[in-house]
């Protein structure tokens, strides 16, 4: 029978079986990609609700998100350039391209906390009307994810530090983290176009 | 300094909580006091707390599933005798401020960790066996989705003792939940309870899709894949789509109740139907991942138990999957009353119409299996019987619920009670429970007893039915849930009648543990050891190994070449565990004790956040952190077993297998 | 260009070249300045500036995950594409149904 030659044939392949850490993350990000779903969908329903408060256009400066947009865009093909840098065991040379897409993604957060501080110092903060509840959580959420991927950078350019090549557990790391670098980089695509430029039309 | 913690929030003025404290306090101390006097802390410290073994993990489970079914039942029967009592003036014995709470846990408790721990108990120690993998695809994340489960749980026992719980029903609904007027402790406690122990499941199905998807033994394709498995398969794709939702809801929740946010509050432009919308997007595709499973387990046991394969494994399957996509659809269901216009209501409740197909052609799968099959009236099997019964019942009040005209007339009233305790006690906690007598002696090595067993299913089985049924009477009569006292004299005498069923289903726990004590005494005889691993000469792979599996559990990877992969080889004379062949080493992951400092950081942040007490609450959050860090920074995770320890183990089984065939 | 990442590793990652990553980086922008242009130019009327985004959006999204998430057909990503598609699959009916359920209560219960 056909299928007893394959189930040898991968029996023999099981003894060096491949790491699912790399698809594992990715159902992880599926669901992280829900998460932002959900949100989404409240913020849809949510958008006209200004309760007497302001309204997006009254709020949101294009300016500062173009630069925000411009920053996460860099720092994902930076990432990228890290990547083949770490796929060729550069290591020297993977670190810094972490190290410039770590500043350039604290850039971004910077910015970020600019714009929140600023609507709050103005009496537009979160609690002011269930639209900027859901115009703070939503793109918060983003923020988050951000931070959490700069301080899992942090951590990274540390361990990878000293290291000549990379071990396979490494290399999976880097990976996951791309593939999160990345991701929420095209959650920002629907961040910028869902929220703040349908806001102001 | 400590938020909004005071000497104040400890309840010594409510007899009942001081006396469930005494009573847990000194149980507590016993078990402690034992386990320091047999000395078993090192042991169960390396062997079982920082355990990475799936069998390990999903015995633990199972207690911890134990133990909040104690919990749970313990309100249960509290509500009834309250409503058994609180007629006519009498007011009962518990004022509406703590009744409130008592039902708002009890669903908590019994969903979140009776259930999902039942059920993610069963799926860790069955599925790496049934598919012949040697662990699960990321064994830490298994350890620590265990101990977010029961630190969660922790969470919501200490509510008793320390302030309150919610009073909101086990969803919370707002604006009630919200803080204006839910401005105690309550609900801030279900909401870090259920969020953290949400962070457990969501890992265990990503970890479970991995396993399944990954991890099969080579030859097992999808349609060669046991249906259990199937149905786990299917349980992880929806606890992956749906509990992000859920995440989602509560924090938009907690955000309005921390921050002051409009979500869902009156004011400010926020919407509480929003709410319902989105919390039944999780809440509908959760019963879903309660039921599969155990209709897996069903379909194990009656093929094993009527002699012949499955009848129709391939729309055994398509039902599976069926449902799950339709369990995506139908969530509006829920509250049919919020004021959608027919459109709407009608489109989902057709939907919810055609989810009753699959699982019709599911129990005709299994009646099919039965017919003309030498069935063994097995205890596992009047489980199994009472199941189909059971559940079929409430599929079909659920049929009527699903017509919006209908739905009017019940809504929130008991018939809806008694319809979810249909479904829930009849197909999920009788399935898990057949599950339980059936996989026993795979996780121990050996049977449960079965003269107790079904004692125990006759006293759940009628103690159900005088339970529930009054129900749906009282649901016609108008009775709505959630009632503290009642004047309508109709009422009383089924009151009556369902406080009758609560005690004889207390009597059914009762006998489960006895089951329990007795068949732990017994273990030694030698009708209920299982030496071979095979107990019930059943078909699929988990029984081709010993019982207990050795911690690698197959010493050589089986090969599969047919559906019910065991069944096939003892039909084709092939020896399984290719005894004897030359073992190669095997590599497996070493404990870790980082699961559980993760879970106990995790407690402190909960505890913490739901106080008010920010810097304890930055505490366990770095402490969360930094023991992630340390763990993604140990490179000491893995090991070899040397094929000559394989041998030894693999030897001795030998040997006890031909004792035990000798003496046959 | 295209087909200038499509390196594929024993994983099931496959990772991209310096190629691929500016070409993804250049399609990107363009549909970025697209996109901002549109808006603040008011070139269109209000539907046709949002239909025209979000068609925008979803090019960008898809050009994201081919050059910079290297997603493909091959055999080893079979199971990514599927979770990926059928995440898809689930929030749009989060998304729509959530507007669909919503929308129509509000009009029945006269609240908006």
């Amino acid at each position: 029978m056909a299928h007893d030659m394959t189930a040898d044939a991968a029996h023999a392949h099981d003894e060096h079986h491949e790491s699912p850490v790399v698809f594992g993350f990715w159902l992880y990000l599926m669901t992280d990609c829900i998460i932002f779903g959900t949100l989404f969908a409240v913020f849809s329903v949510l958008r006209t609700q200004f309760a007497g408060g302001p309204t997006g256009k009254d709020v949101f400066e294009l300016g500062g998100v173009g630069i925000e947009t411009a920053i996460l865009l860099l720092s994902s093909i930076t990432y990228g350039f890290g990547m083949i840098c770490a796929h060729q065991n550069k290591v020297g040379a993977l670190r810094g391209w972490l190290g410039i897409t770590f500043l350039l993604g604290l850039g971004f957060l910077f910015m970020e906390i600019r714009e929140f501080s600023h609507m709050v110092a103005e009496g537009n903060g979160p609690d002011r009307s269930a639209f900027l509840s859901a115009f703070f959580t939503l793109v918060g959420t983003h923020g988050l994810h951000v931070t959490c991927g700069l301080l899992w950078m942090a951590v990274l350019i540390v361990q990878t530090g000293g290291q000549t090549v990379l071990s396979e557990r490494m290399t999976n790391k880097l990976t996951c983290l791309s593939l999160f670098w990345h991701f929420l980089d095209i959650v920002w695509i629907c961040v910028f176009t869902f929220v703040y430029l349908m806001s102001v039309i | 300094m400590l938020g909004k913690l005071s000497w104040s929030d400890i309840p010594i003025d409510v007899p009942i909580l001081v006396g469930t404290f005494a009573g847990a306090a000194i149980a507590g101390l016993a078990v402690l006091g034992l386990i320091t006097y047999y000395g078993k802390w090192g042991y169960l410290w390396k062997e079982w707390f920082t355990s990475v073994d799936h069998k390990r993990l999903g015995v633990m489970y199972i207690v911890l599933a134990l133990v909040a079914l104690f919990r749970g039942f313990a309100d249960a029967i509290m509500m009834r005798s309250q409503l058994a009592l609180a007629y006519a003036g009498n007011p009962g014995y518990l004022p509406p401020h703590h009744y409130d709470q008592i039902f708002s846990a009890h669903g908590t408790i019994m969903i979140f960790f009776m259930a999902m721990a039942f059920m993610t108990g069963l799926m860790n120690v069955i599925v790496p066996l049934q598919i012949g993998a040697r662990d699960v695809a990321f064994p830490f994340l298994n350890s620590l989705s265990f101990w977010m489960t029961t630190i969660s749980f922790v969470l919501i026992n200490v509510s008793l003792f320390i302030g309150e719980f919610s009073q909101c029903g086990w969803l919370a609904y707002p604006p009630l939940s919200e803080q204006q007027f839910s401005p105690g402790v309550g609900v801030d406690y279900y909401i870090w309870a259920v969020q953290l122990s949400g962070v457990g499941t969501l890992l265990t199905g990503v970890n479970f899709f991995t396993t399944i998807v990954k991890m099969r033994a080579p030859g097992m394709t999808f349609m060669k894949m046991p249906v259990f498995t199937w149905t786990i398969f299917c349980t992880s794709v929806l606890i992956m789509l749906s509990f992000p939702i859920l995440t989602v809801a509560l924090g938009l929740l907690g955000l309005d109740r921390y921050l002051g946010m409009h979500f869902f509050t009156n004011d400010g432009g926020g919407n509480q139907m929003l709410y319902l919308s989105v919390i039944w997007g999780w809440g509908h595709p959760e019963v879903y991942i309660l039921v599969l499973p155990a209709f897996g387990a069903f379909s194990e046991i009656t093929q094993t138990f009527s002699r012949k394969p499955l009848f129709g494994y391939n729309t055994m399957v398509y039902a599976t999957c069926s449902i799950m996509v339709l369990s995506m659809v139908v969530w509006l269901h829920h509250f049919f009353t919020m004021g959608a216009g027919a459109n709407v209501n009608t489109f989902f409740g057709i939907m919810t119409m055609i989810i009753a197909i699959p699982t019709g052609v599911k129990i005709f799968n299994w009646l099919f299996t039965m017919y003309k099959g030498r069935v063994e009236f097995h205890a596992t099997m009047y489980w199994v019987i009472g199941f189909m019964i059971t559940f079929t019942i409430g599929g079909m009040t659920g049929v009527m619920l699903a017509i919006p005209a209908a739905d009017f007339v019940l809504h929130n009233s008991l018939f809806v009670i008694a319809h979810f305790h249909n479904v829930i006690i009849g197909g999920v906690y009788f399935g898990y429970v057949a599950a339980m007598n059936f996989w026993f002696p795979k996780a121990f090595g050996f049977k449960l007893n079965e003269a107790w067993g079904k004692r125990a299913f006759w006293l759940w089985f009628v103690g159900f039915y005088f339970a529930f049924m009054p129900l749906y009477v009282l649901g016609f009569e108008g009775m709505t849930r959630r009632m503290n006292h009642y004047d309508n004299p109709e009422w009383y005498p089924w009151l009556l009648v369902a406080e009758a069923g609560a005690v004889m289903i207390a009597l059914g726990i009762v006998c489960q543990l006895t089951q329990l004590y007795v068949s732990i005494r017994d273990r030694n005889l030698a009708e209920n050891r299982d030496l071979t691993g095979d107990p019930w000469n059943a078909r699929t792979l988990e029984w081709s190994t010993s019982s207990p599996p050795p911690f690698y559990n197959f010493a050589v990877v089986p090969a599969v070449h047919d559906l019910d992969a065991f069944a096939h080889d003892k039909e084709a004379g092939i020896d399984t565990r290719a005894a004897g062949s030359n073992y190669q080493p095997i590599h497996m992951p070493k404990n870790t004790a980082a699961g559980f400092f993760v879970g106990m950081f995790s407690l402190i942040l909960g505890f913490a956040a739901v106080w008010w007490i920010w810097w304890l609450a930055a505490v366990g959050l770095i402490g969360v952190i930094a023991t992630v860090i340390a763990r993604s920074s140990n490179n000491d995770v893995d090991y070899y077993v040397p094929a000559s320890e394989v041998a030894r183990i693999e030897n001795e089984h030998t040997r006890n297998l031909l004792a035990a065939q000798a003496a046959e | 260009m295209a087909d200038a990442h499509a390196h594929t590793d024993h994983s099931g990652a496959s990772h991209g070249s310096v190629g691929s990553y500016l070409t993804g980086f250049v399609i990107s922008v363009l549909l970025t300045v697209a996109a901002f242009g549109i808006v603040m130019a008011h070139s269109f009327s209000p539907s046709g500036t949002i239909a025209a985004i979000a068609i925008l959006a979803a090019v960008q999204v898809v050009v994201h995950l081919v050059f910079f998430l290297h997603m493909n057909t091959s055999s080893e990503q079979r199971w990514n594409v599927m979770a990926f598609a059928f995440t898809v699959l689930t929030v749009f009916v989060l998304v729509v149904g959530t507007l669909f359920i919503m929308h129509d209560t509000s009009i029945n219960m006269m609240s908006r």
